[in-house]
C-alpha cells in the first residue's frame, strides 16, 4: 500500500516528521517499508504557457515554441516533444535551472537556433517514468509561478505492508483512523456532500445473489464531456498512491476506493441491457475479462450481469466491454458490500490479485456504499459535467453483517498483557479508534465500527488497546513456571553424536532438498510409493525423495568440478513414501564420498577409498549404540550400486541400509566422473542404543594363539568368524582377522587368513592345554564346514 | 701421607678432564681398579707401624669414596651429553604439517540450531518434533486458519494428494505436543518447512525453530522479557529489540520482532504472540484458566546473521568452500 504523507497529513497531521510519522504508523502494525521523494531535487522550474509552436526551420522532430513563463520576456524554447502545441501550460526549466541527476539548463544554440529553458517531461522531473512528450498541465495552472509549489511536490509516498486482518487500512481515511487514534487528534474528514439528483433516470437493478451482496448502491451520471481531462491534482494523488491515470470515471473512482475504502466500478450506461442483476454464475459461463482473458465460472462465483451476459465478477475484475471509453457519455457508477466469504479465493482461483479483491477479501465498510457514491457524482460532475440521477440502494438487512459487541475486562487486559492499565486510558484508545463502549462490571462491551472485520473476541480487543498504547511499553517480565527436568533418553543414540562421529572422520554435513526429480527418485527407489507434489516448483524438485543419495550426490560431483579432489559428504534428513494417501517419514542418514582415504599430505600415498573405509565409517557411527556385534553385511545387488560391491546393512537380522559403491553407469549418467561410495541407514532401526550392562573383570591373564587358514574365495570372512566363535565357545574373548592374502604362494580361488584368538576365563588362569584344545576344535571345524586347510 | 693428598688432587683433574665414558674409566681403572693407585696404598699400609694403621686406613677410603662419587657423577653428565646430542643428530622439523585425517564440519543450520536448541533447553524448553508431511487441520485449521482465509495465500503451501501437504511452519506440533502432553507445556519444536516459493532471498525449503509455553498466569510481558532474553544469548551481546503489532491467526495479541542492527536500522527476526484462544479451546485447554505465547523464527536467517552469510541460497548448495567456512 502507497500513501502520500500529504494527503495523510489533510486527514490527520500530528505533531512530528515524516520519520516520526513512519514510526508510528510501524509501531501501530501498518509496518513501513520505505518513504520516497515524490519528485526529484529541482530548482527553477515554473509554469508557463507556449504562445505559439512553429516547426524548427532546420530540423523536423523539433519544435520553436514562444514561451511565457512569468518573467517579463517572451522565451524561446526549441523542443524535442511531439506534444508541445500553442496554448499549452507547461513545465518550464528556466536558464539556471537544476533538475535531478545533476541536468544543468543554460542558454544554448540547437541547429542554429536559441533556446532559453526547456519544457520538462515527467521522468525529467523526477515525477516516474513517463517521458513521451512534455507535461501537460491543467490549463488553470498559474504562469510564473513555482511548479514544485503548485503541484504540492515537496511529499514523499509512504510504502507499507498490511497485514490480512488489516484491510480497513488500504484507503486515507483507514490509515488516518489509526494516526489520529494514536495522537488522540481529530479527523479532519473532507466534506463529503449529498449530490441531489438532477435527473429521473434510475437503471433497473435486481440483487439475487443477497448473501453474495447484502448492499448494492447504483446512480446514473449522464451527459458528461467526453473530452474531459482529469485534473493535476488528483492525477498526483493516484501517481503517488502507484495508480495512473486512465480516464476522468475511472479515475474518480480510483480516487474514491484510495480514499475512502470503497472500490466502485463504471459501467458504459449505453452498452448495458435491459437492468443490472447480481447472481451467481451458471455452471461454465464465460467471461471474458477486461485484460483479455476469457474465464469459465463457476457456481460459487457471483456476477453483476445485466439481461444479457455477465459483465464483471463481483468484487474482483469487470468485464471486457462494459466499461467506459472515450466515447462514453452515460455513467452507471455501481458500489457494493460484497460478503468477504461469497470471494474468499475466487480471485486466486482466476489468477487475479486486484485492487478491488484485495480489499473485499479482508472486508470494506457494509455501510460506505452511499457515502461513496455521493463522493464519486460530486467529483465526476466537476471534472467531466453531467447530470446525477437520483442514487439508488437495495440492501437486504437480514444478509448485513452484524457488529456484536464483545466484553472486555480490565482485569483480561493486565493478565494478558502483563500490566495493569488504568482503565481511563482503555477507554480513551476504543473510543479514539470508533468503538462505542457500555460500561459493564469490571469492564465494558465493545463495539466495534463497521470498517473493523477482525475484532470479535476480547483478545482482539486487548491488541488493540496494547497496539495504540504501545507494544515498547508493555514490561519485560522473566516469568515464573516450573521447572521440569528434561528428557534424556540413554537407549537411542543422539543424533548430535552420529553428526560429531562423521564430523571427527572428515565428513562434511550437508542439507539437500527433500523434493527432487522424479525420474532421478525412480531410479533410486524403483516404482511404487512415491509421494508426488500436486503444485512443484519445477521438474527438478518434483517428488519427495525416497533416497538421500541423489542430492548427496548432485551435491559431490558440483564440488568435484569446483576442482575438490577429495569429497566426503553426509546428511540427516527424512526420506517419504506414500501408500496413496497414507505417507510414511523414515528418518535417514546417508552419505556419499569420493577421493582419496586420507587428505593428501607428505608421509603417505595416496589410495583411493574402498569398500571397507566406509565400513569403518558407519561402524564407527554405530559403536555407540552397543549393538556392534549384532552388525551384519549380505552382499546383495542393489539397482544404484556396483554389483559385486553392494551390501545390506543388517542388524539382528533386520536390514537397516545399504552400503557400496555407485555403479559406473549412474556415475557417468550424473557426471560424477570419479568412483563413489554410499550407505544410507535408517537412523530409528539403527540407532537404538544398549545401555551397559557391567560384567566382572577377569583377574586372570588372556593367552593368543594365532592360526593361519587356506579357504576357497566363496567362503566369506563371516563365515569363518561365525565357525570360529561357534567351535571356540565362552572361552573366545576376541577374533581378529589380521591378514587376507592372495597371491604368490597360495593356489588361485583360495584366500589365505590370519585369525588371532583371544582367550581368557573369568576363574582361572588358561594353560596351554585350554589353548590347544580350543585351537584343535576350530581347526576341525573350519575343514570340515569350509574345506579349510591349516597353513604352516 | 702428601703422597695421598697429591694423588687425591690429580686424580680430581683428571676426572674432570675425562671428556669421554672411556676416558673416564681409564682414570678409574688407574685409580681404583685391582691394580690402582689407591689399591696399591691399601696393600702398602702393612709397612706402617699399628698405631698408625687404622688412622691412614680410614684416609685412604675416604678418599677412594670421594673419587667414586666424582666418576659417578662425571659419568651421568657425559652419558646425558651424549645421548643429547644424539638425540639432536636425530631431530625432525617441527614445522611439518600434521598427518592424518582432518575433520569436516556441521552445516551452519545444524550449528545454528544447536545453539537455539541450548539456549531454549537450559530455561528447560523441551525438544518436540513432528511430520513434515501434514494435513490441512494441523497446519492451518487447529491454528486458527480459517478456510480461504488471505493468511493462507501467504504461507504459499504445496500440496500432495489426499489434501495433505507439506508444513509451511513448524506451529503444528504445537497442536500435536497440546494434544499428547496437555498443559503446562513448555517446548521448541525445530525442523524443516517448506514454501512454494524461491528467488534470491526465498527457498523453497527452509528451518524454523517454534516455541511455545502455556501455563497458569502467563503474559505478554513475560514472552517479551524471555525473547530479549534470547536475542542477547545468541548474539552474545547487548541487543535493542522492537515488538511491533502484527497478524497471525493463532495468537493475538500478535508481534514481530526486530533487532537494532549495527547500522542502526531495525531487522525483523522472528513473529511470536500470545496463544489464540480458539487454538487452546482446539486442543480442549480453558484458556480462562490457562494463557501462553508462541513464537517462531527462521534459522537460517538466525544463522545469516550471526556469521554475516548475504546469500540464502549458499545454504543449500552444499558448496564445500562455503561449508568449510564454518568447521
Amino acid at each position: 500500500m502507497n500513501i502520500s504523507e500529504q494527503w495523510l497529513r489533510e486527514w490527520v497531521n500530528p505533531d512530528t516528521d515524516t520519520e516520526g510519522l513512519a514510526h508510528q504508523l510501524t509501531m501501530a502494525g501498518l509496518e513501513v517499508d520505505s518513504i520516497e521523494p515524490v519528485a526529484g531535487e529541482f530548482s527553477k522550474v515554473v509554469i508557463g504557457k507556449v504562445l505559439s509552436a512553429e516547426p524548427h526551420p532546420d530540423a523536423d522532430k523539433l519544435t520553436l515554441c514562444q514561451v511565457d513563463a512569468g518573467t517579463g520576456d517572451t522565451l524561446q524554447i526549441i523542443c524535442g516533444a511531439a506534444n508541445a502545441r500553442k496554448d499549452m501550460k507547461a513545465a518550464v526549466a528556466l536558464v539556471g535551472a537544476r533538475l535531478p541527476g545533476g541536468v544543468k539548463i543554460g542558454a544554448a544554440k540547437i541547429r542554429g537556433v536559441r533556446s532559453q529553458g526547456m519544457l520538462c517531461s515527467a521522468r525529467e522531473l523526477g515525477l516516474g517514468d513517463e517521458h513521451e512528450g512534455v507535461l501537460d498541465l491543467d490549463p488553470s495552472a498559474p504562469v510564473g509561478e513555482c511548479f514544485r509549489e503548485w503541484m504540492k511536490l515537496d511529499d514523499h509516498v509512504i510504502k507499507f505492508d498490511l497485514t490480512p486482518n488489516r484491510g480497513d487500512c488500504f484507503c486515507v481515511a483507514g490509515v488516518a483512523r489509526d494516526v489520529a487514534a494514536i495522537n488522540r487528534l481529530p479527523l479532519n474528514e473532507p466534506e463529503i456532500n449529498d449530490v441531489p439528483a438532477q435527473s429521473k433516470i434510475v437503471f433497473p437493478v435486481d440483487v439475487i445473489a443477497k448473501d453474495a451482496c447484502p448492499s448494492f448502491s447504483s446512480r446514473v451520471v449522464s451527459g458528461i464531456r467526453p473530452d474531459a481531462r482529469t485534473p493535476m491534482w488528483m492525477c498526483e494523488k493516484l501517481r503517488r498512491s502507484g495508480l495512473r491515470p486512465i480516464h476522468p470515471v475511472v479515475d474518480v473512482t480510483n480516487f474514491v476506493m484510495l480514499e475512502l475504502g470503497q472500490p466502485l466500478h463504471a459501467f458504459d450506461l449505453d452498452i448495458v441491457q435491459g437492468g443490472i442483476r447480481v447472481r451467481y454464475a451458471e455452471k461454465n459461463e464465460k467471461l471474458t475479462l477486461l485484460d483479455g482473458r476469457i474465464v469459465s465460472l463457476d457456481t460459487d462465483v457471483v456476477l453483476v450481469a445485466d439481461h444479457q451476459r455477465p459483465l464483471a465478477i463481483a468484487g474482483i475484475m469487470g468485464g471486457e466491454n462494459s466499461g467506459v471509453t472515450e466515447q462514453t457519455r452515460n455513467v452507471l457508477f455501481e458500489a457494493a458490500y460484497w460478503s468477504p466469504m461469497a470471494l474468499a479465493g475466487r480471485a486466486r482461483r482466476f489468477g487475479l490479485h486486484t485492487d478491488a479483491s484485495l480489499r473485499f477479501e479482508r472486508g470494506v465498510d457494509p455501510w460506505l456504499q452511499q457515502k461513496a457514491i455521493q463522493r464519486a457524482t460530486a467529483l465526476l460532475i466537476d471534472i467531466a459535467g453531467g447530470e446525477a440521477g437520483p442514487l439508488s440502494t437495495e440492501r437486504s438487512d437480514k444478509h448485513m453483517p452484524a457488529r456484536e459487541p464483545v466484553r472486555l475486562r480490565v482485569q483480561r487486559i493486565d493478565r494478558v498483557l502483563g500490566m495493569e492499565m488504568a482503565p481511563d486510558e482503555v477507554a480513551d484508545i476504543l473510543r479514539a479508534l470508533g468503538m462505542s463502549l457500555d460500561e459493564t462490571e469490571g469492564g465494558w462491551m465493545v463495539t466495534p465500527p463497521g470498517h473493523r472485520f477482525d475484532i470479535s473476541i476480547e483478545e482482539d480487543l486487548i491488541e488493540e488497546v496494547a497496539r495504540i498504547y504501545g507494544y515498547d511499553r508493555i514490561p519485560e517480565t522473566p516469568p515464573t513456571t516450573v521447572m521440569h527436568m528434561p528428557k534424556v533418553t540413554e537407549g537411542k543414540v543422539a543424533e548430535s553424536r552420529i553428526r560429531s562421529a562423521l564430523v571427527e572422520r572428515g565428513y562434511q554435513e550437508a542439507m539437500t532438498y527433500s523434493f527432487i526429480s522424479a525420474d532421478l527418485d525412480r531410479q533410486f527407489a524403483g516404482d511404487g510409493d512415491q509421494a508426488e507434489l500436486i503444485n512443484p516448483i519445477s521438474e527438478e524438485l518434483a517428488v519427495m525423495r525416497r533416497s538421500l543419495w541423489p542430492g548427496l550426490l548432485e551435491a559431490l560431483r558440483n564440488n568435484l568440478s569446483r576442482q575438490q579432489e577429495r569429497v566426503r559428504l553426509f546428511e540427516i534428513g527424512m526420506r517419504y513414501y506414500s501408500q496413496k494417501t497414507d505417507f510414511k517419514e523414515i528418518n535417514t542418514l546417508s552419505i556419499a564420498i569420493s577421493g582419496s582415504r586420507l587428505p593428501e599430505q607428505w608421509g603417505s600415498v595416496a589410495e583411493p577409498v574402498d569398500l571397507f573405509d566406509i565400513k569403518s565409517d558407519l561402524e564407527a557411527v554405530l559403536r555407540p549404540t552397543g549393538n556392534l556385534s549384532s552388525l551384519n553385511y549380505r552382499a546383495e545387488e542393489n539397482p544404484v550400486l556396483c554389483p559385486g560391491q553392494s551390501a545390506r546393512v543388517l542388524l539382528d537380522d533386520e536390514p537397516i541400509g545399504w552400503l557400496g559403491a555407485l555403479h559406473p553407469q549412474i556415475v557417468q549418467q550424473m557426471g560424477i566422473d570419479r568412483d563413489a561410495w554410499l550407505f544410507e541407514v535408517d537412523i530409528d532401526a539403527a540407532f537404538t542404543a544398549k545401555i551397559p550392562e557391567f560384567k566382572g573383570i577377569s583377574r586372570y591373564p588372556s593367552i593368543r594363539r594365532d592360526i593361519s587358514i587356506l579357504v576357497p574365495e566363496s567362503v566369506s570372512i563371516a563365515e569363518i568368524r561365525e565357525t570360529v566363535r561357534l567351535a571356540a565357545g565362552e572361552l573366545l574373548s576376541e577374533l581378529l582377522i589380521f591378514d587376507i592374502y592372495r597371491g604368490t604362494g597360495v593356489d588361485s580361488g583360495l584366500k589365505s587368513v590370519a585369525l588371532g584368538l583371544i582367550l581368557q576365563e573369568y576363574s582361572r588362569t588358561l594353560t596351554d592345554i585350554d589353548g590347544d584344545a580350543v585351537i584343535q576344535a576350530v581347526v576341525g571345524k573350519l575343514q570340515k564346514s569350509h574345506q579349510a586347510k591349516l597353513r604352516e | 701421607m702428601t703422597d695421598l693428598e697429591q694423588l687425591k688432587t690429580t686424580a680430581e683433574q683428571e676426572i674432570a678432564a675425562s671428556d669421554s665414558v672411556r676416558a673416564l674409566d681409564e682414570v678409574r681403572v688407574r685409580l681404583l681398579g685391582k691394580k690402582g693407585e689407591l689399591t696399591r696404598q691399601l696393600k702398602q699400609l702393612g709397612q706402617l707401624p699399628a698405631d698408625q694403621r687404622p688412622a691412614a686406613g680410614q684416609q685412604i677410603n675416604l678418599a677412594k669414596k670421594i673419587l667414586a662419587d666424582l666418576i659417578d657423577t662425571r659419568r651421568e653428565q657425559l652419558e646425558s651429553a651424549d645421548l643429547h646430542s644424539r638425540l639432536i643428530a636425530e631431530a625432525v622439523d617441527v614445522t611439518q604439517p600434521a598427518r592424518g585425517e582432518q575433520p569436516g564440519g556441521l552445516h551452519p543450520v545444524t550449528r545454528t540450531m544447536q545453539r537455539i536448541e541450548a539456549i531454549f533447553s537450559g530455561a528447560g524448553f523441551a525438544v518436540h518434533t513432528g511430520p513434515e508431511i501434514e494435513n490441512d487441520e494441523y497446519n492451518f485449521g487447529a491454528l486458527n486458519f480459517p478456510d480461504d482465509h488471505p493468511a493462507r495465500a501467504m504461507h504459499d503451501t504445496f500440496y500432495l494428494e489426499g489434501g495433505m501437504l507439506l508444513r509451511t511452519h513448524t506451529s503444528p506440533v504445537q497442536i500435536r505436543a497440546m494434544q499428547a502432553h496437555g498443559t503446562p507445556i513448555k517446548l521448541i519444536a525445530p525442523g524443516r518447512v517448506y514454501r512454494c516459493d524461491s528467488d534470491q532471498t526465498h527457498t523453497p525449503m527452509f528451518h524454523q525453530v517454534e516455541g511455545l509455553l502455556v501455563d497458569r498466569g502467563i503474559s505478554f510481558a513475560n514472552l517479551k522479557a524471555v525473547l530479549h532474553d534470547f536475542v542477547e544469548r545468541f548474539f552474545e551481546r547487548k541487543v535493542r529489540l522492537r515488538f511491533r503489532p502484527s497478524y497471525f491467526p493463532f495468537t493475538e495479541p500478535s508481534a514481530e520482532v526486530d533487532i537494532e542492527w549495527q547500522n542502526g536500522g531495525w531487522l525483523e527476526i522472528l513473529g511470536c504472540g500470545m496463544v489464540h484462544p480458539q487454538v487452546l479451546k482446539n486442543v480442549g485447554v480453558d484458556p480462562e484458566e490457562y494463557t501462553g505465547y508462541a513464537f517462531g523464527m527462521g534459522v537460517e536467517r538466525l544463522a545469516m546473521l550471526r556469521y554475516g552469510v548475504d546469500d540464502l541460497r549458499m545454504f543449500f548448495e552444499n558448496d564445500l568452500r562455503f561449508l568449510r567456512q564454518f568447521n
